[in-house]
Formats: C-alpha cells, structure tokens, sequence
C-alpha cells in the first residue's frame, strides 16, 4: 500500500524520452507546468492529455504504472472539488436542495482544478520516472550553477535532493516493516475515524523518524570517511550533453506551450 | 494441532513472476520447538509474516485452531495475539516514552483492563530477565541494545501468545546475550508450554533445542524431521549454503580420521560423553 508512490522510483527503460538530457526535460516541465496554469478551457485540458498520453507511450512506460501514482492524491482531489462544488458561488443553479445548493462556476472550477492537479502529477511524475534520481540533481544543479554568485550552495542542494530521493523507498520499506511489527502486536492503521487513526500512526512515526535520524547519522559518517566535502571542485562521471534531438524536445514543447495557453 | 499450512504459495505484489514461497504444506502441532533454516532470501521471513496473517499468501491455505484465515472477514488480531511475531531487529519498533507503556501496547490492544495490563507487564519483563521496578519508568531509548531487545521481545510475551516466532533473535547481540536469549525460549518451550519457532543462521542454536527443524530452500521445504535426520544430510546441507552445528562438524572429522563415533550429537556435554565412552571402551583412558 505504501508502494505506490512514484517519485524518486526511476524506472529504466530504453526511450528517447530516457535518453533526453535531464536539464532539458526538467526545463520543458517547468514550461509545461506554466502552461497547464494558463488554461482555461476544456478544450485546452484534454489537449495537454493528449500530449502527456503521446510522451507516456513514447517513454514506454505503462499506463497503469502512472494511473497507480495517482492514488495518493486521489483524496486530496475528492476535497478539492467537494470544496469547490459547494462553496464556489455565481453562475446558474444546477441543483437544489434545502439550504444546499449547487452553482455552475463551482462545478467548473472544481473540474479546472481537478485537471489540473491530475494533469500536474502526472506530468511531473513522467520526469522522476523516466530521469534517475542522479541524473535529476545533476540535471538541477547544472541548471541552478549561475545562481552560486548570489550565494545559492547549488551543490549542497543538489547533494540533499539525492539523498532525500534516494531515502524515500528505504523510509517506505522501512514504514512497511514497522507498521507489520506493530501489526503483529494487535495495532490497528486500517479503522476509527481520523482523530483515533492519527494516533494510532504514533507507534509508526516515532521508530521511523528515530531510524531516520540513526541513517542520516550513518551516512554523514560514511561519506566525511571517503572525504565529502562539499561541492568544490568534484568532478562528474557523466557529464551532462545537448544533443540535437534535446533541441528539438525543447522547440516543441515551446510551440506546444504556447499554443495550449491559448486555449 | 494448532497451525496447516495447505499448499501455500506467495508471490510480492512488486516483484512479479518470482514465487518466494513454492507450494509449502506444513502442520505444527502443540508444544513443538521448530527450527527454521535456509539461505538469505529462502523466503524464512515470509513464511513467518505468512503465518500470524501479516502477509496473505498469493494462493493456498493457511488454516489456525480450524480457522482458515486466508478467508474473508476473519478476526486476524485474535489470530496475531495467539500467534506472537519478534521481528528481526525488534528493537526498531520501540516508541513510547517508558518501558512499561511500550510493553503495555500490545495488551493495550487487547483492551483489557489495567490490572491486568500491569500483571502481564510485570510477568513479561521477569521472563525476559529484566526487573520490573528498575526498568518500567525508564526510556526505552535509553538502554543498550540488548536491554532493548528484551524489551521488544517482552512487548510480544505480554500478549500471551500460544505460538512465538521468532525471526534472526540473536543476530548483533554479544555471547551472553544470545545465551540469555536461548535461556528465555527454554524457559517459555519448556515451562510455558509455547510453541517456539525460530529462525537463525546459527546451527548450534538450532541443534540445542529444536525437536524439529524445517529447512527451506528457494521457497521450497527441502526438509522437515528431527534434528538428528537432518544434520545428517550433511551433503545436501552444506550444498544449501548451510552448515552443521559446529560440534556436529568435529564429530564428522573424528570419525572421518577413522575413530568411530556417532555424528548425531550437537551438544558439548554430549560430545564429550560419546568420546569419553569411545575412548573407555578402547581402553585408551
Ligand atoms: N516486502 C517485500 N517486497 C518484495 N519482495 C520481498 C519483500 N520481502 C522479501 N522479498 C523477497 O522475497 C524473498 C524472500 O525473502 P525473505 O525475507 O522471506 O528471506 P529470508 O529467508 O528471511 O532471508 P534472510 O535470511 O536474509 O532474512 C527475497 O528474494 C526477497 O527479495
Ligand atoms: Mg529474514
């Protein structure tokens, strides 16, 4: 159950989406993004699916794997349009019933929204699916570099990214495996409502935050013991090239972000 | 007969297409010492998490006092209370802020009443070796590894289970501490009437108790007898990547060097014997 969440989980594939240099594909998500907040129609929504669908098959990815990502937010986007539906006002009224009513620009927005937040993740999940985690931070602090003159430590941040996405599966793995100890001494995650269910996590956190500490602990030691220090003149295995198919990913999803925000 | 396994078969939901348990039958009956043994990743932990309904296997039957629990609608915390499970490295799971509250969890769960609570936490924590008036207010953070770990273990006594299994007890702790630790299953085998099972990579520790040892291989039972029986397998044993208890292993290279002497032994005491009759009734000494 708590498997399904897809960032930090890369999975390898032989695409060219894969093989698309990390900072160009971070920067088309970024564009992406933008854009997918200057829709406003429908029409321009389903056109953005269109697009991430095509990319999904080119990344050769399953469709399911992606949907499964979704899960997760699922109840966040549930209160998102129960909240708009019932509390965003103006436009006609669709339905009525005693005091509870219904308005047509509820509805609406709450869709908007809804699109988006789907849209959203699964876009930014295609990038952590089909970018390994290295790739990634090495794709953000190549990008964020410049920024070193106004004092941003780029490579302190980009060595903090791998190592959180390096540690989500161990901190789920090890979630999992506490949650089942705690199970086996007749815990209970699954019922009550959500004041008794918070409480009950209590014997899950407290182990996994003191194992994350103990980690955290380990590994600073291990990496001062092959003399980290810092970004300072390290070098790269692989470095980072744009080759011509990464300008023409980029030229695309330019044309295509401008194209959509007008819809 | 408490536990029936019915051509169980497991596969993680993650890793598709890898069987990690493979058509296992097995009955354990009341007031056994089972050892459980295979290589790394023989599927051990599995079958453990299988049997007190952690896990529910992929297909087959797991069936506890009648109750076939891999059904629907079943009461699995009754099941995991007969059924108690120590993690490997149980000491992860601590979370309160004092000993007591932490072992009270457990029966905590069970909702009874806090006599009751105090009664089983006071038992549990004798059993494990530990006192009750020195320990119960102090932080579980706090204690060494092993005091830990008879806390955690403790934590699972006081729920009073029929059946303890136990997965890798004794890894990390120091000579004394596994001795401590063998000492506490003689004592809930043999006096408590449990049913122990236990897995280790530790022979001697398997040898010196067990009435049965189940040995898994790549999901498979490969061997389910007496520790006599299987010990003397020698061959297929050491090709599983297993050893022999290490006594069992100098018995072998005696009699190999042509003095005969029996290889069913795994205690010192018992070795000792069986050569010293050898030897008698050679006149050697
Ligand atoms: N939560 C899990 N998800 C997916 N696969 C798992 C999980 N737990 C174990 N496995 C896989 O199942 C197989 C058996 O694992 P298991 O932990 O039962 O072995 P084991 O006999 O206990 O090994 P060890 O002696 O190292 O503890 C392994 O191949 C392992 O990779
Ligand atoms: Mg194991």
């Amino acid at each position: 159950m708590l498997r399904n969440i897809n960032i930090g989980q890369y999975i390898a594939r032989d695409s060219i989406i894969h093989k698309l240099d990390a900072r160009i594909k971070i920067i088309i998500t970024i564009l992406m993004i933008t854009a997918l907040f200057f829709i406003d129609s429908f029409k321009g929504y389903f056109l953005f699916l269109l697009a991430v669908l095509f990319i999904i098959y080119l990344s050769q990815i399953s469709f399911m794997r992606i949907i499964r990502g979704l899960r997760p937010v699922l109840f966040l986007v549930l209160l998102t349009l129960i909240l708009h539906i019932f509390f965003t006002r103006g436009g006609e009224v669709i339905w009525q019933w005693r005091f509870i009513t219904i308005e047509k620009n509820g509805l609406i927005t709450g869709l908007f929204m809804v699109s988006r937040i789907l849209l959203l993740i699964m876009f930014t999940s295609l990038l952590t699916l089909t970018t390994s985690p290295l790739q990634l931070t090495d794709g953000i602090e190549s990008l964020l570099r410049p920024l070193k003159r106004f004092g941003i430590p780029a490579s302190e941040l980009a060595m903090m990214m791998t190592i959180a996405l390096r540690f989500i599966p161990t901190l789920l793995e090890e979630a999992d495996k506490i949650m089942k100890a705690q199970m086996a001494r007749g815990a209970d995650f699954e019922s009550g409502n959500i004041i008794r269910r918070s409480k009950n996590l209590i014997p899950l956190l407290v182990p996994l935050f003191i194992s994350a500490f103990r980690r955290a602990d380990d590994l600073a030691l291990a990496m001062e013991s092959r003399c980290y220090h810092g970004g300072e003149g390290r070098t790269k295995l692989h470095e980072l090239k744009v080759k011509t198919q990464d300008f023409i990913a980029l030229f695309i999803s330019i044309l295509f972000s401008i194209l959509v925000s007008f819809f | 007969m408490l536990i029936e396994l019915k051509n169980v078969t497991h596969v993680y939901e993650h890793e598709r297409g890898t069987r990690v348990l493979k058509n296992v039958n097995l009955e354990i009956r009341e007031n056994e010492f089972i050892g459980l043994i295979g290589h790394t990743g023989s599927g051990k932990s599995t079958l453990a998490q299988i049997l007190n309904g952690l896990i529910k296997p992929s297909e087959g039957n797991v069936i506890i006092d009648g109750i076939d629990i891999t059904k629907e609608k079943v009461n699995l915390q009754r099941i995991r209370q007969k059924i108690g499970l120590v993690f490997q490295y149980p000491e992860h799971q601590l979370f309160e802020e004092t000993v007591y509250k932490d072992i009270a969890f457990g029966p905590g769960n069970l909702e009874l009443d806090p006599e009751d609570i105090e009664i089983r936490v006071r038992e549990a924590l004798e059993l494990v070796g530990l006192n009750y008036e020195e320990f119960k207010n102090r932080s579980p953070f706090n204690l060494s590894g092993g005091q830990q770990r008879k806390v955690a273990i403790a934590g699972v006594l006081a729920m009073k289970p029929e059946v303890l299994i136990l997965d890798e007890p004794t890894a990390g702790l120091d000579p004394q501490g596994r001795r401590q630790l063998m000492g506490l299953l003689e004592t809930l085998y043999k006096k408590e009437g449990i049913t122990v099972i236990l897995i280790s990579h530790r022979m001697e520790e398997i040898a010196r108790l067990s009435t049965r040892v189940i040995v898994l291989c790549e999901g498979k039972v490969q061997f389910d007898d007496s520790p006599e029986k299987v010990f003397a397998e020698v061959e297929a044993i050491k090709k599983l990547s297993l050893g022999l208890p290490e006594i069992t292993e100098i018995l072998h290279c005696i009699k190999e060097r042509g003095f005969d002497v029996r290889t069913d032994i795994f205690t010192i005491d018992g070795a000792v014997k069986e050569i010293v009759s050898k030897l008698r009734r050679k006149d050697i000494c």
